[in-house]
């Protein structure tokens, strides 16, 4: 199977900090890759480089058989690479719908259009109420994102990183500030969404990776150290020296 | 309640504006209409820089180059009136002023944006300074002192030397203007300035190019703060390197501010406070400034919602 | 350009690149720390000048007026930081901005009221009146030299402030790292003032040093406030490395522009050359938080 990203050689240090060193890793089309690592492996700086905030020192990233490592974030989105943000990076005077009708509207051509109103268009607004009902927001469409709760505000994430009918889902930590209940319900959706998605997942909750991964990969100081399935990767000796420690 | 009292005051102030010249003429206080002359121009240069500070959330702080060099652009067709380009006709110089500004701002405007935050807000300055310092040097057009126009432009059937006539020359753009300014914050272009203004990057990886769009917005900006520059240069029938000075960049700002930002009438009751404030004062004392100066940081800190937020306090930006 | 004219078109360059850089010095400092955007720096800088000129006139003594104005002016940075500034630390940009116009209306006209709006002179040290060669023959004013003498030596005592002593360790980690600076269990507060109070001084004695050669007036901040803001940008905010570097070549730019370039063009000079810079790199030559 040809990967849909593939990565190589992929370097970047920060001054003496070396953040990504020369990582090389492929995404299936239709798999959950998930990244773990202990703090300061590198995983947000990947995330970074990966949506095109970062520029690599070294190597190449393909998408879909193209050569991105130099496109700026608005290209690689356009392209169908979607992302979530660490921190709940939703447009909170916006209302959910709205939120999810602009990300819509990025991939509807261009915006200079400057008479008609917004927000009664069906074409945007129909997408967008279709979405918010997928990750289970049906209901909360006209309530300002701020004034939604914090794990309606990561499933919203989600529905505007879908809206654009991405390829590939980066997801930097959907369950970040979570209870137990809201993770459950994230990973649900997840899993919903392996079927029609590729995604690489980024994050510390490991009951969830386990059980969402196809496979995984430890990153221990900008390196990957291991790649594999949820049980090479609790089996593997290195990634329990490394990572897992006295856990597992 | 309050929406019933925004109403009131919304509608009211339309019908006001729309009786002052009557009402003065009434009253023979013919000075009425000089001075609210002098805030419409102003609040159409305010609303034109509230389209990118309030929606954009771009602190431009040189918006008077476009003012300025609106009403050279005026003052230097007139001036030149005898040879082939120079003209005294409303109908071609308000539109060549407004893109002389625009192309001023898509200059401007590509380099600044390039940069945010406070390297934003200095760099719009400087290249504010920047055309100041040109029309300083430039003697023929009066350098330091700028220079008298014979005449108010000829707008045709429509007599601009009647201040009048003038006055609903100068309320029609701006409700014009107003109400475009309505359609384009709703329009899907308008939805995307206002997304950039809340979080940039992430409208960057929502896949917008957002440089474009603030680009644009900031060019269609300073088009309309050309308008007024153009039409203030008839009001005084003088131009001079003073509409230039960045001092008026701030009045303007605190203008937006004082009105409301982010808000569609807010500029107008800006302007209009702003003179009022200033007409007052200098009433009590010639030295209003050292009243006005603690005046506008007391407002920044507690009032930062303007005067619009008043009626509206519910906080959502219309 | 004869040699004359170009070592005398160095010196003048340098003469206005180090008082820009005791103005930018403040000014980027009080950014990178206190995330300050602060328009009435300019205003500090005409207040030493005025304090100086009046206690030179009451004393006859130029460095009696200097050493006056400098605390003075200090103290007035720090009671303002106290009274209205530090409330504005948390506020974004367009706040600062505006609050900080307002308190330079409120300093221009408080200037108006105290010395009146004609200009006023301020006669140059007895001492430094007259001119030194500089290369055999060819003579230089003595009191510009001792500008830019002075300015350098303070940017070394600047220098050695910041990388050496406590204070300095504290201003370096409060430009780099806010969160660092509270939790070393400093004062910060304190800190904050007295980071203001020197850059109300060091713009103080950039005023008090211009005194001589510019006449005093209401709004002669102003003027010199846009040009550090060239500066600071040019330099990368926050950096007082990159300020240094700048000022000198906004100094030398704007000076030899102004020979070399017919009139219109080279009161644009600096502008065109900052325009350049940030094409090239948008955030300055030495960007601090990079």
């Amino acid at each position: 199977m040809t990967p849909i990203l593939s990565i190589s050689g992929l370097a970047k240090r920060f001054g003496g900090v070396t953040a990504t060193d020369s990582l090389s890793l492929d995404i299936l089309p239709g798999e959950i890759h998930a990244i773990i690592g202990p703090n300061g492996a590198g995983k947000t700086t990947l995330i970074g480089q990966l949506s095109g905030e970062i520029a690599p020192d070294a190597g190449t990233i393909r998408f879909k058989d193209a050569d991105i490592t130099r496109l700026p974030v608005h290209r690689r989105a356009l392209r169908g690479l979607a992302r979530s943000f660490q921190i709940t990076s939703v447009l909170r005077g916006f209302t959910a719908c709205e939120n999810v009708m602009l990300a819509v509207q990025a991939h509807a051509g261009h915006s200079f259009r400057f008479w008609q109103p917004a927000a009664t268009q069906a074409a945007l607004r129909d997408p967008a109420l279709a979405m918010l009902a997928r990750v289970g927001l049906a209901g909360r469409a006209d309530v300002p994102a701020a004034d939604l709760a914090h794990g309606e505000q990561r499933q919203l994430e989600i529905a505007m990183a879908l809206a654009g009918r991405p390829d590939l889902l980066l997801l930097d930590e959907p369950m970040a500030g979570m209870g137990p209940e809201e993770s459950a319900r994230m990973t649900g959706l997840l899993a919903g969404l392996k079927a029609s998605h590729s995604i690489l997942l980024v994050e510390h909750d490991m009951d969830a990776v386990f059980r969402l991964a196809d496979r995984i990969t430890v990153l221990v100081y900008g390196r990957a150290i291991a790649t594999g399935t949820p049980d090479a990767i609790r089996a593997d000796a290195a990634v329990r020296q490394a990572y897992l420690g006295g856990e597992a | 309640m309050l929406d019933i009292l925004r109403r009131i005051v919304l509608w009211g102030g339309l019908a006001l504006l729309c009786l002052l010249p009557m009402l003065a003429e009434a009253l023979g206080e013919g000075f009425y209409i000089t001075m609210m002359n002098r805030v419409l121009i102003l609040a159409l240069a305010a609303m034109s820089l509230n389209l990118i500070l309030g929606y954009g959330g771009m602190v431009s702080f040189g918006h008077a180059a476009y003012l300025g060099i609106g009403a050279y652009t005026v003052g230097i067709l007139a001036y030149h009136s005898d040879a082939w380009f120079g003209t005294e006709s409303a109908f071609i110089a308000l539109p060549a002023a407004m893109l002389v500004a625009a192309i001023l701002a898509l200059a401007i405007g590509a380099i600044s944006l390039r940069t945010s935050g406070v390297y934003f807000i200095m760099i719009t300055l400087a290249f504010a300074q920047m055309v100041y310092f040109f029309f300083v040097s430039q003697q023929e057009y009066g350098g330091m002192d700028g220079m008298q126009m014979w005449s108010r432009s000829d707008a045709g059937p429509i007599d601009l030397s009647d201040n009048a006539s003038f006055y609903y020359v100068v309320l029609g753009l701006l409700l014009v203007l107003l109400y475009a300014k309505y359609r384009l914050v709703r329009s899907r272009f308008g939805l995307v300035l206002r997304g950039i203004r809340e979080n940039e990057r992430r409208m960057k990886a929502l896949g917008f190019p957002t440089y474009r769009y603030k680009l644009v917005a900031f060019v269609i900006s300073g088009a309309v703060a050309g308008l007024a520059g153009a039409m203030m240069a008839n009001l005084s029938e003088f131009v001079s390197p003073s509409l230039l000075h960045w001092t008026r960049s701030g009045e303007m700002m605190v203008m937006v501010i004082l009105g409301g930002m982010g808000t569609i009438a807010g500029p107008i009751l800006g302007a209009l406070a702003f003179l009022v404030l200033e007409d007052v004062l200098s009433e009590i004392t010639q030295h209003w400034m050292i009243v006005l100066g603690p005046l506008l940081i007391l407002i920044v800190l507690v009032a930062r919602r303007g005067l619009y937020g008043l009626l509206d306090p519910k906080g959502e930006p219309k | 350009m004869t040699l004359l004219l170009f070592v005398e078109q160095v010196l003048n360059g340098l003469q206005l690149g180090v008082m820009l850089f005791l103005m930018a010095a403040g000014m980027t400092l009080v950014f990178g720390i206190m995330g300050l955007i602060n328009l009435a720096h300019g205003s500090l800088y005409m207040i030493g000048a005025y304090v100086a000129a009046t206690v030179q006139q009451a004393t006859g003594s130029f460095l009696v007026g200097l050493l006056v104005a400098l605390p003075v002016a200090a103290l007035v940075g720090m009671a303002v930081e106290m009274i209205a500034l530090r409330r504005l630390y948390p506020r974004d940009h367009l706040d600062q901005v505006l609050a900080t116009f307002g308190l330079i209306l409120f300093f221009n006209e408080l200037v108006k009221i105290v010395w009146g709006p004609q200009a006023y002179f301020m006669a140059m040290p007895d001492m430094l009146s007259g001119s030194v060669d500089i290369i055999p023959g060819i003579p230089y004013p003595a009191y510009r030299l001792a500008i830019v003498a002075t300015g350098l030596a303070v940017a070394i005592l600047l220098y050695l402030l910041i990388t050496r002593t406590r204070i300095g360790m504290l201003i370096r980690a409060g430009a780099t790292n806010r969160e660092m600076v509270n939790a070393l269990g400093v004062n910060v507060d304190r800190l904050y003032t007295i980071v203001f109070g020197l850059g109300a001084a060091l713009a103080a004695l950039a005023g008090i040093m211009a005194g001589p050669i510019l006449a005093l007036e209401v709004g002669m901040g102003e003027s010199i406030l846009i040009l550090t803001f060239v500066v600071v940008v040019i330099g990368g905010i926050g950096s007082v490395r990159g300020a240094f570097v700048a000022a000198l070549l906004v100094g030398i730019a704007d000076t030899f522009g102004r020979v070399l370039l017919p009139p219109a063009i080279a009161e644009m000079t600096i502008y065109i050359l900052m325009a350049a810079i940030l094409v090239w790199r948008p955030q300055g030559l030495f960007p601090a938080h990079a």
